[in-house]
């Protein structure tokens, strides 16, 4: 489904910094993956290479389902389409309200009728349990709230895979559990996901696999239980012992 | 819009009742050593000839042009036909019955009167006003478009986009606005006017080069107000419509212009109330606006104090209208 193949990533401003090096790596349809890494090592950079939000360098190559993202001749809007994104800061749009959100897209990239787009909203805000907010605006949700829609917002375009970058981590503690709950509901269906995340409990119950990087490279690939049983690098090791 | 009147007062209301009649009493005082000035240089104050600068009623005479007898003369209603005949022709005026000059069987030479009526005309002033309206209208209608395409061409990438709003915005802020309807006018507009007419085309009124050299000063701080308008607007905006798939264009259009339109709004009422106070100057381009057609009132009535007045009055009535509709938008835009 996703096919990393040498991509490395280098920022020029304010001054050059290698975020991605060298990365190759494979996701399969219906896995679930979880990122970790500390700080800076190029997690939100990796996954953001994957719906070019950023471009990675010239020389690597990233096949979504097939199609290379970095080829010139692709429609990166097609593929976006395909590739739902949720943020750590929501990026709800203030203007509209929950349920124009969710439909804007469907109507204006899916070109669907706004029936069609209305009552898909409204079911998928059923599914994360918030189709009493269909009318507020999303100032006026919680948190959590807002990346349920999110969510929704993102699953509303049919897509075939699911990056999240820190979905959770501007959230207040009693609100990270109904939106990792969704979440993992949305694993079990089956979605193919790509979660970049510091909660290791998410990890440890969804993730088919974890990826730990460090420095822009990948440093580790396993299970979840290699990695909170046994990790092989030290530098795995002390950064599972500064989070855990 | 809040209302100040209702902030908490800081002094005790019958400190503040003081103050307020403070306040008249100085006004009061301006207007009345203004008053007494006019008296002691013993200028005449004629307000009254001010009314007719806008609406005047015109005595229309209709003179014959033929010659011959009036055959025929009939009334309906307050309209009446008249009829004249020689030998070889034979022509009928339909007038308002008001003022008939002529009865049946006159005998009738070329250029007498056969009836008057008076009519309302709008003066020099009303034209003046709807003038600079106009142009003022024109020139906002057009600084919009040039603004949101410059707004975006200044935050683009390419740097041939981005360059040319840059050196677009830094030329027309950088010299003043008369300079430039000079340059419309005398250099462009000639140029224009001159090529047009080796094409056998009509030369373009200076009027046009007014409004061109009003948009185009306008357009250049419009696009600053879209640039920081759109720059406003958090990149997490942008990169949550494009992940959806929108395009470039319809992550603009649904996206981040109805955002920034709202931060835009007050900036953007500002720039056009200077504008419309801006398009005074198109007089020294002969465009006869509202104070040009005060001027020449002036000359020809001599009374300066008063159309100078109510020029003034008409601009604050335009300036005070536009932002009173402009604080109904941002109220409307708020509540959605
Ligand atoms: N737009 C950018 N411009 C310049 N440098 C950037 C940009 N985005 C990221 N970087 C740099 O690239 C490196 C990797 O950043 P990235 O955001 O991918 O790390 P991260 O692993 O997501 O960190 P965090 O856990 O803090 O989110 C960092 O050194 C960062 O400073
Ligand atoms: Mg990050």
């Amino acid at each position: 489904m996703i096919d990393v193949r040498n991509i490395s990533k280098t920022f020029y401003v304010p001054h050059e910094v290698k975020a991605l090096v060298d990365v190759t790596t494979e996701i399969a349809a219906g896995e679930v993956v979880v990122v970790i890494g500390p700080s800076g090592s190029g997690k939100s950079t990796f996954l953001r290479c994957l719906n070019h939000l950023e471009v990675a360098d010239a020389g690597g190559h990233i096949l979504i389902d097939g199609i290379d993202i970095l080829d010139r001749k692709t429609n990166i809007n097609k593929v976006r389409a395909e590739v739902g994104m949720v943020f750590q800061s929501f990026n709800l749009f203030p203007h509209k309200t929950v349920l124009e959100n969710i439909t804007l897209a469907q109507q204006v990239v899916r070109k669907r009728p706004k029936e069609e787009a209305h009552s898909k909203a409204m079911s998928l805000l059923e599914k994360v349990g918030i189709s009493d907010k269909a009318d507020a605006y999303p100032d006026n949700l919680s948190g959590g709230q807002q990346q349920r829609v999110a969510i929704a917002r993102a699953l509303a375009m049919d897509p075939k895979i699911m990056l999240f970058d820190e979905p959770t981590s501007a959230l207040d503690p009693e609100m990270i559990g109904e939106v990792l709950d969704v979440m993992k509901t949305l694993a079990r269906e089956g979605m193919t996901m790509v979660v970049v995340t510091h909660e290791m409990g998410f990890a440890r119950e969804v993730a088919d696999r974890v990826i730990f990087m460090d420095d822009g490279a990948i440093v580790e690939v396993g299970t979840p239980e290699h990695f909170f049983t046994n990790p092989d690098h030290d530098r795995t090791k002390l950064f599972l012992s500064q989070i855990l | 819009m809040k209302n100040t009147s209702n902030t908490r007062r800081s002094m005790p209301p019958w400190k503040y009742n003081l103050w307020v009649g403070v306040f008249f009493a100085i006004l009061f005082s301006v207007v009345m050593l203004i008053y007494i000035a006019t008296i002691r240089i013993e200028y005449t104050w004629s307000w009254y000839k001010v009314p007719s600068t806008f609406l005047s009623r015109e005595v229309i005479e209709i003179s014959a042009e033929v010659e011959g007898r009036v055959t025929q003369l009939e009334r309906k209603n307050d309209q009446a036909v008249i009829t004249i005949k020689n030998e070889t022709e034979s022509k009928s005026y339909t007038v308002p019955a008001e003022d008939i000059r002529v009865n049946e069987g006159d005998l009738i030479y070329y250029g007498d009167t056969l009836a008057t009526y008076r009519k309302w005309r709008a003066g020099i002033m009303v034209q003046g006003l709807w003038i600079t309206l106009k142009s003022s209208i024109f020139a906002i209608i057009l600084g919009i478009i040039i603004g949101i395409i410059g707004g975006i061409a200044r935050i683009s990438d390419n740097p041939a986009l981005k360059w040319s709003a840059i050196t677009y915005v830094e030329l027309i802020r950088g010299s003043p606005l008369l300079v430039q309807i000079f340059i419309w006018y005398f250099v462009l507009g000639t140029m224009i006017n001159q090529l047009l007419e080796s094409y056998g085309l009509k030369e373009i009124p200076s009027l046009w080069y007014g409004v061109a050299s009003l948009a185009c000063f306008t357009g250049a701080y419009v696009t600053e107000i879209v640039r920081a308008g759109i720059q406003s607007i958090h990149r997490g905006q942008t990169e949550a419509a494009r992940s959806l798939g929108m395009s470039y264009g319809q992550c603009m259009r649904y996206v981040i212009l109805p955002q920034a339109m709202r931060r835009i709004l007050p900036p953007l009422a500002g720039q056009f109330i200077s504008l419309i106070k801006d398009s005074s100057l198109l007089g020294i381009i002969a465009v006869r606006d509202l104070l040009k057609a005060s001027r020449e009132v002036v000359t020809t009535q001599l009374n300066p104090f008063e159309m100078f007045f109510t020029a003034a009055a008409l601009y604050l009535v335009i300036t005070f209208s536009l932002s009173m509709f402009v604080q109904y938008l941002e109220r409307k835009t708020a509540t959605t």
